[in-house]
């Protein structure tokens, strides 16, 4: 898998410190380092966030250790304050950040380009097309970050990350090299008159790291000489800009790009020299493409330039070998072939759900009949449990981003006081951005209720660990914080602990917590069922049943249905128990 | 030689560890492999397709579409969901059992299970339907599935790899007390298919 050529790269390379914060589909670059890290006698962390994760590693990069960071696209907009000064402070040892981008999108709240947040950074960008390729690059970056003095930034995207190829590694321990050790100089301390003097070097790295980039072995061209017709293709578009040329015949020159930013003059100027028209293949933004309009302006070529600008491309969605060949179809004016229609029987809309036996949809369920009749709104989290949005528990009114429920739902009580606001956070988003919102809202007497969502793990993004567990990336630890005395320790006078499977008592923990004036928390304290042994399954009795369907309408459950009518339960029942307490009439029972 | 293979199904339904087996057989033969899966949101429940490319001078990971030779069907209305990626007479394998997602219980949307059925009868290609979940039973474990269809598949001709060069591979990636039941469950794949 790419991410794991990452690692590997990484390891080869002699990292000393890795640091990430999880996000699909960055996560296993992390995860794989974790599980190597004692063996190979280096060391790996989750961070509480991203922020924190790049600042870990840029702390050993002070003392000149190799050290890594890695996240998602929108993990690096939480990460951005001390990027943005770190290029400026720049690293000793090297430093490259692994940012995970997701076209399409797939699993991220948006389809940001982070080409261009390198660009806005000004730090060199790596886009690998394979994972192959992920694995060279990795190498190529902490050698590229200490010849510039500057961290690097590797860009794969998700066909990238999670694609599998084969790929060749060294299974020997990598020779780490011996840390120089931290040494005290102003050049670490960020005056204004040091980054006065550091932005003019910043600049000048740009050109240095350009002209590394004019040789590099990431970014080939190949002329056709009987072709007049340039393409430029960009990280995994590379893929399938030559898979499209194969499967239409068409023919032309190809320069692959995997050094997006600073772009390399050298072989876009040979390009520009040979092709009379040259069009750009790069997913999201036009990074490439207006760097190559640029150059070519600068030196007087007239060569026409295509991609987004023109709209021959699009600038939202991902790529495929289809999408690109249409594309490259339309661009030589061929008539594009007809897809084939399809005509097939309807099919079901299958979105993804809350696991049988989920606690999220016990403690939705017990809010939406807390709140019932009372005015309230829902905001909601990053998580699996942003999956409360969907029928039949419409319990997510709001998702902005990681941590941001408690404070919409304080800014909304400052404008709606007649509604009651409910937040809910996962224990793993609390610890990431979640406890400077509530200390804000205690701070400022925000009538907000918060619920944790407290499932003893990072459940969506492969269950990695975090402050309140007592275990670590690297293994087992005693030290573990307690998320309701930490609640306290933020001011919060009410706050409570419930099972959300125990429904009488949890329901009465959410009726007075809404009462209450004032911030109040309840933690639903229940682990993972991907975590958990099943319990005893359940059935319906025939006997008892009235077919009311509460059941089935009221919680969604994967394990509950109707397939011959009347409410059953299901063979991936997973044992909660928790339908046994919402059946009005007691008709299910453990079988 | 080129084999493009179109996995799809259910999170849960073992699809990336089918994947992951065929790219093992396929690496076992020196030839070139790329898997592409779609894992996040889609774990539990959601659609998820995976794809499976072995040959000499691959590019991406993807298969474009109308391209795969073989169509592996984890469940039923997933299989025509996934069609598009088949080429015209391309092999079906798949299952006839439906799981049923939670927005046809609330009555969001249908599903006809015979006129799937019937759908995918009528694919111009070579079309096994297989009732996975009782085969699945018979092998001694329901989370077998996967490797029934793989061992199903093995029974094909013109593929690069030996049958038992297959099974081993799906061996290779289960723990050792899981391995008799997938044993059995590769070799039922396999009858299923001389009576299919």
């Amino acid at each position: 898998m790419g991410n794991e050529a990452i690692a590997y790269g990484a390891i080869e390379a002699g990292v000393q410190v890795a640091a990430a914060y999880p996000g699909t589909p960055s996560s296993e670059v992390l995860s794989t380092l974790a599980g190597l890290a004692r063996e190979k006698g280096f060391y790996a962390e989750w961070s509480v966030n991203e922020k924190v994760a790049l600042e870990v590693a840029a702390g050993a990069a002070y003392a000149g250790a190799r050290s890594l960071a890695a996240m998602k696209q929108v993990g690096l907009n939480v990460a951005s304050d001390p990027l943005m000064s770190l290029a400026y402070i720049g690293v000793k040892g090297g430093l490259v950040l692994v940012v995970a981008d997701d076209p399409g999108p797939h699993s991220s709240q948006t389809e940001q380009d982070t080409r261009l947040f390198a660009r806005f950074a000004k730090l060199p960008v790596l886009d690998p097309a394979t994972p192959r390729e992920a694995l060279e690059m990795t190498k190529y970056a902490f050698d590229l970050s200490e010849k510039l003095l500057l961290p690097v930034i590797l860009r794969p995207t998700t066909r990238t990350c999670h694609a599998c190829q084969d790929v060749e590694i060294q299974d020997g321990n990598a020779s780490l090299q011996p840390i120089s050790g931290f040494q005290r100089s102003p050049n670490w301390v960020i005056f204004p008159n040091l980054s006065a003097r550091k932005h003019v070097w910043l600049n000048g790295q740009q050109e240095v790291a350009r002209d590394s980039f004019e040789s590099s072995p990431f970014n080939q061209l190949t002329i056709n000489k009987q072709s007049d017709v340039g393409i430029i293709a960009c990280g995994v578009s590379y893929n399938y800009v030559m898979e499209a040329l194969q499967l239409t015949g068409l023919a032309a020159s190809v320069l692959k790009i995997g050094t997006p930013y600073p772009l390399p003059a050298g072989p876009v100027l040979k390009l520009l020299q040979h092709a009379k028209k040259i069009l750009v293949i790069e997913e999201q933004e036009p990074v490439v493409e207006d760097q190559v309009i640029a150059l070519a302006w600068k030196n007087r070529y007239t060569t026409q330039i295509s991609g987004k600008n023109d709209n021959h491309s699009p600038r939202e969605g991902e790529f495929n070998v289809n999408k690109v060949r249409s594309i490259l179809e339309s661009f030589y004016g061929r008539q594009p072939e007809q897809a084939a229609t399809f005509t097939a029987p309807e099919l079901p809309l299958r979105t993804p759900v809350l696991c049988a036996g989920c606690s999220h949809r016990a403690s939705f369920y017990i809010l939406k009949e807390a709140a019932r009749g009372k005015d309230t709104l829902f905001a909601g989290d990053i998580g699996c449990y942003t999956l409360g949005a969907m029928a039949p528990l419409y319990t997510t009114d709001t998702c902005l981003c990681m941590g941001a429920s408690v404070s919409i739902a304080a800014g909304l009580s400052r404008v709606e006081p007649h509604r009651k606001q409910v937040a809910f956070l996962g224990d793993s988003t609390f610890f990431h951005s979640g406890i400077p919102g509530l200390i804000n809202a205690v701070h400022n007497g925000a009538n907000i209720t918060l619920i944790i969502l407290d499932n003893s793990t990072t459940a969506m993004t492969g269950h990695q660990s975090h402050p309140g567990l007592n275990r670590t990336a690297m293994g087992p630890t005693d030290r573990s914080i307690d998320i309701a005395r930490m609640a306290e320790a933020c001011g919060v006078e009410f706050v409570r602990v419930a099972d959300p499977f125990d429904l009488k008592t949890a329901m009465q923990v959410a009726k007075e917590a809404l009462a209450f004036d004032g911030p109040s928390v309840v933690v639903m304290q229940r682990a993972c069922v991907a975590q958990m042994k099943k319990g005893r399954r359940r059935r319906i009795n025939p006997d008892l049943c009235t077919g009311c369907g509460a059941c089935v309408d009221e919680l969604g459950c994967p394990a509950i249905g109707k397939p011959a009518g009347s409410p059953e339960i299901l063979d991936n029942c997973f044992g909660c128990g928790f339908c046994d307490q919402v059946c009005p009439v007691g008709a299910i029972e453990e079988v | 030689m080129k084999l493009d293979i179109v996995i799809s199904g259910v999170g849960g339904q073992g699809s990336v560890l089918a994947s992951r087996a065929l790219a093992g057989a396929g690496m076992g033969l020196g030839l070139d492999v790329r898997t592409s899966e779609i894992i996040g949101m889609a774990q539990r429940e959601g659609s998820v397709t995976s794809q499976v490319r072995i040959g000499e001078q691959l590019f991406g990971a993807t298969i474009p579409d109308h391209e795969a030779d073989i169509l592996l069907g984890f469940e039923l209305a997933e299989t025509i969901r996934a069609l598009p990626k088949l080429k015209p007479g391309g092999v079906i394998i798949a299952s006839s059992s439906a799981i049923v997602p939670v927005s046809v219980q609330l009555g969001i949307s249908s599903y006809d299970r015979e006129a799937m059925r019937r759908y995918l009868r009528e694919q111009p290609g070579k079309v096994v339907l297989l009732d996975l979940d009782e085969l699945a039973k018979s092998a001694g474990n329901i989370k077998t599935g996967n490797v029934i269809i793989l061992g199903a598949l093995s029974t094909l001709p013109g593929l690069p790899f030996e049958p038992e060069q297959l099974q081993q591979a799906v061996l290779n990636l289960i723990p050792e007390k899981l391995q008799n039941t997938n044993k059995r469950a590769f070799e039922v794949g396999r009858r299923a298919m001389e009576v299919a």
